[in-house]
């Protein structure tokens, strides 16, 4: 079975420091895959680069056949294929803040897939659902909670029905019983086909929910 | 015989008011020997005007008629002369700026009831000057129903065209000084000038003799005066001696044919004054408006209530013109090319680093060989392309607060460039802009005050041109203060409320 996400040899370089040498990993479908290792060993960098959020200098990113190569990013209407198939949940959940839940999550349904008003409505208050977080539909970013805030994240992400879902430190603001939910949402996403490379420094949560764990240093 | 005693008990009547006067002086300038008087040398020749070969100095026959005062005032004094605005003369020297105001100061009855007024010293005819294709079509000011007819502000001559605004439907336009009046004739922005001929003839040299002719027919005859504060009604009776000396010794008449401004009707005011003894036609113009401060008031409020409104126009074309220009400039600055950025940058600095009022002569009197703007279309423009620069900067600084990560989600779900601006970063931008785009709407709304130098009156022009008329700026001021306020108030309370709302939150 061929591989979702395939990183082969990444190097990212900042002034002339090596954030990430020579990175490589696969995520097939269906897998977790954790990226481990302590602050400042290059998880946000290596998840940035495959969101094409952030050049790299050497090796080669290929998400679901479509290539990215060292060097500049490519101008946003060469990537459309790639946005399709790439989520990513930020660190900091990163919502927009004039809008609500529910629009947080139907914005890129309408005006990036051009889905009718109804039918975006339908999709977000179906994810919301599922995330547990259907009760908080009309309420805005600054009245949620962390855990709230990250799963509406996710249903935004997971709205275009991304084949790749990246999460950068997931359970940095959760306490143990939301982690476990957590987890087994995530679970839940990854048996749909999904592949899943969670960034986290939580051995715990890796060892628990992963099927595997690629570990940096720092 | 009878003559000379005559004269001989004026010459002793002057002599006991000259010590009077000494004594005033002294006390009130500390500098005895000196009579200090008001002019405007802006208003240039013949009257007042920086001598060319030292501008410290100034000439002209008001100058002279000054020097010619101080001298007949006897003890070797001396005339020292203070630069005033002219239409503040009136009220600099009942503050004590100077003892006399003269530089073209008209005889009118408001004048006369409020100061002590020399008698005149000078005749004037109110003449109209026309572009020289209309000369055979305007004969006087009912041949203006419907057209533009420039004058200075609150003088005779804008009384007439409001007088005639009434009657015939005729435009008046005030400008704040008597050079631009004409400029904008030959410009074609105005249809007419009505003013002293003496004014329209220095004009007519100054452009070469061409642009515009001037009617024979005079429109109406005034007189110059010498203006002192109320107080000084024994010093105003000493001076109207020298000045009945002047006439009657021929220097002022010398003085007049120094700066060709003698002719047969001069001589005939002369012969009026010296054979009545007083004033000759008497003073010109209305008395001020209603004669208690209620009944000034009421007269008073609908024109002040048209002037709020061209000001809250004024004010509301250019903020909203100041919106498109700030979104266009910030938009350049961040989203543009190199050159582009620093073409906006170099806009943004040069609007922000000269004077709004310098910029308001540019586009109004300085473009005018390039394109004829209307008063009202150049201050908007004026006003609006400088609050653009200042809106340019608040729009930059709102986009710049919304966060990175938040651009970067909007990358990841892809959206482009352009629907990340309109539907992420724009609309949270708006709300970090909104507070402070209220706050310069109000600065804005004060600001649209400057545009009466190119002749809109608004609101604080319109309390000007009432204050001059009752003599004082407490009860215009006041008026003037709360209409003010009652635009501005609400607004800034408005800007609160939205800053609270909206200012204050994290990106």
């Amino acid at each position: 079975m061929s591989a979702l996400l395939v990183i082969d040899r990444l190097r990212v370089r900042y002034d002339s420091r090596d954030v990430l040498r020579a990175l490589s990993l696969e995520v097939a479908r269906g897998e977790i895959v954790s990226l481990m290792g302590p602050s400042g060993a290059g998880k946000t960098t290596a998840l940035r680069a495959v969101a094409a959020l952030q050049a790299f200098d050497d090796g080669q990113i290929v998400v679901d056949g479509f290539g990215l190569t060292p060097g500049p990013v490519p101008p946003e209407s060469r990537l459309r294929a790639l946005r399709r198939r790439v989520g990513l949940v930020f660190q900091a959940h990163a919502l927009f803040e004039h809008l609500t839940a529910l629009d947080n999550v139907t914005l890129a349904l309408r005006h990036v897939l051009g889905q009718s008003r109804a039918d975006a409505d339908a999709v977000a208050t179906k994810l919301l659902s599922e995330l547990d977080v259907g009760s908080r539909a009309a309420a805005w970013p600054r009245q949620l909670s962390g855990g709230e805030a990250q799963r509406v994240a996710i249903a935004r992400a997971l709205a275009p029905d991304p084949a790749l879902l990246l999460m950068d430190e997931p359970t940095a603001a959760l306490d143990p019983a939301r982690r476990g939910a957590l987890g087994a949402t995530l679970r839940r996403l990854c048996e749909q086909g999904r592949g899943l490379l969670v960034a986290t420094h939580d051995a715990e949560f890796a060892r628990e929910f992963s099927d595997r764990a690629v570990q940096l240093t720092a | 015989m009878l003559r000379d005693s005559a004269r001989h008990r004026q010459t002793c009547g002057v002599n006991v008011h000259v010590l009077s006067l000494a004594v005033a002086l002294s006390m009130q300038h500390g500098q005895p020997r000196v009579l200090v008087w008001g002019g405007d040398a802006e208003g240039g020749a013949p009257f007042v005007e920086a001598d060319p070969a030292d501008p410290s100095r100034v000439r002209g026959f008001d100058v002279e008629v000054a020097d010619r005062i101080a001298r007949g005032l006897g003890g070797g004094r001396t005339a020292r002369f203070v630069q005033v605005q002219w239409s503040n003369i009136d009220q600099s020297v009942e503050r004590g700026d100077f003892t006399l105001g003269l530089s073209g100061v008209e005889d009118t009855q408001a004048r006369r009831g409020r100061h002590a007024v020399t008698l005149p010293y000078f005749e004037f005819r109110e003449v109209l000057a026309v572009r020289p294709d209309d000369q055979n079509r305007i004969h006087d000011l009912a041949d203006l129903r419907g057209r533009r007819v420039a004058t200075l502000g609150a003088t005779i001559a804008y009384d007439l065209l409001i007088a005639a605004r009434d009657s015939t439907g005729m435009i008046p336009v005030s400008f704040d000084d008597d050079v631009h009046p004409y400029a904008d004739l030959v410009a074609g922005r105005v249809d007419a000038v009505l003013l002293d001929h003496i004014i329209a003839q220095r004009a007519l040299r100054r452009m070469g003799g061409r642009g515009f002719v001037i009617l024979s027919q005079p429109v109406a005859v005034g007189h110059y005066v010498g203006v002192l504060a109320r107080a000084d009604s024994v010093l105003r009776d000493s001076i109207d001696a020298v000045l009945r000396e002047a006439m009657r010794d021929g220097s002022l008449e010398q003085i007049y044919r120094r700066w060709s401004v003698w002719d047969d009707s001069e001589g005939g005011l002369f012969e009026r004054i010296l054979r009545t003894g007083a004033g000759a036609a008497g003073a010109a113009g209305t008395p001020a408006r209603g004669s208690t401060p209620p009944a000034q008031v009421v007269a008073y409020l609908p024109s002040l209530a048209r002037a709020a409104g061209v000001t809250l126009l004024v004010s509301m074309l250019s903020m909203t013109l100041a919106v498109f220009v700030g979104l266009a400039l910030a938009s350049g600055r961040l989203y543009g090319s190199t050159p582009l950025r620093i073409l906006t940058t170099a806009y943004i600095e040069l609007i922000r680093g000269t004077p709004l009022l310098l910029q308001l002569f540019v586009i109004y009197y300085g473009l005018s060989g390039v394109v004829r703007l209307p008063a009202l279309l150049a201050a908007v423009l004026a006003l609006g392309l400088n609050y653009g620069a200042y809106e340019a900067e608040i729009y930059r600084g709102a986009l710049e607060a919304v966060s990175r990560t938040q651009l970067e989600a909007a990358r990841t779900l892809g959206f482009s460039e352009a629907q990340t601006l309109r539907l992420v970063r724009g609309p949270q931008a708006l709300r970090y802009a909104l507070a402070p785009m209220t706050n310069d709407f109000v600065a804005l709304l004060k600001d649209s005050s400057l545009v009466s130098v190119i002749t809109v009156v608004e609101l604080t022009k319109q309390t000007a041109i009432y204050a001059t008329n009752v003599g004082s700026w407490v009860v215009p001021g006041a008026l003037c203060a709360i209409v003010y306020l009652a635009m501005s108030l609400p607004l800034a309370r408005l800007a609160r409320r939205l800053e609270r709302r909206w200012g204050g939150r994290a990106a």
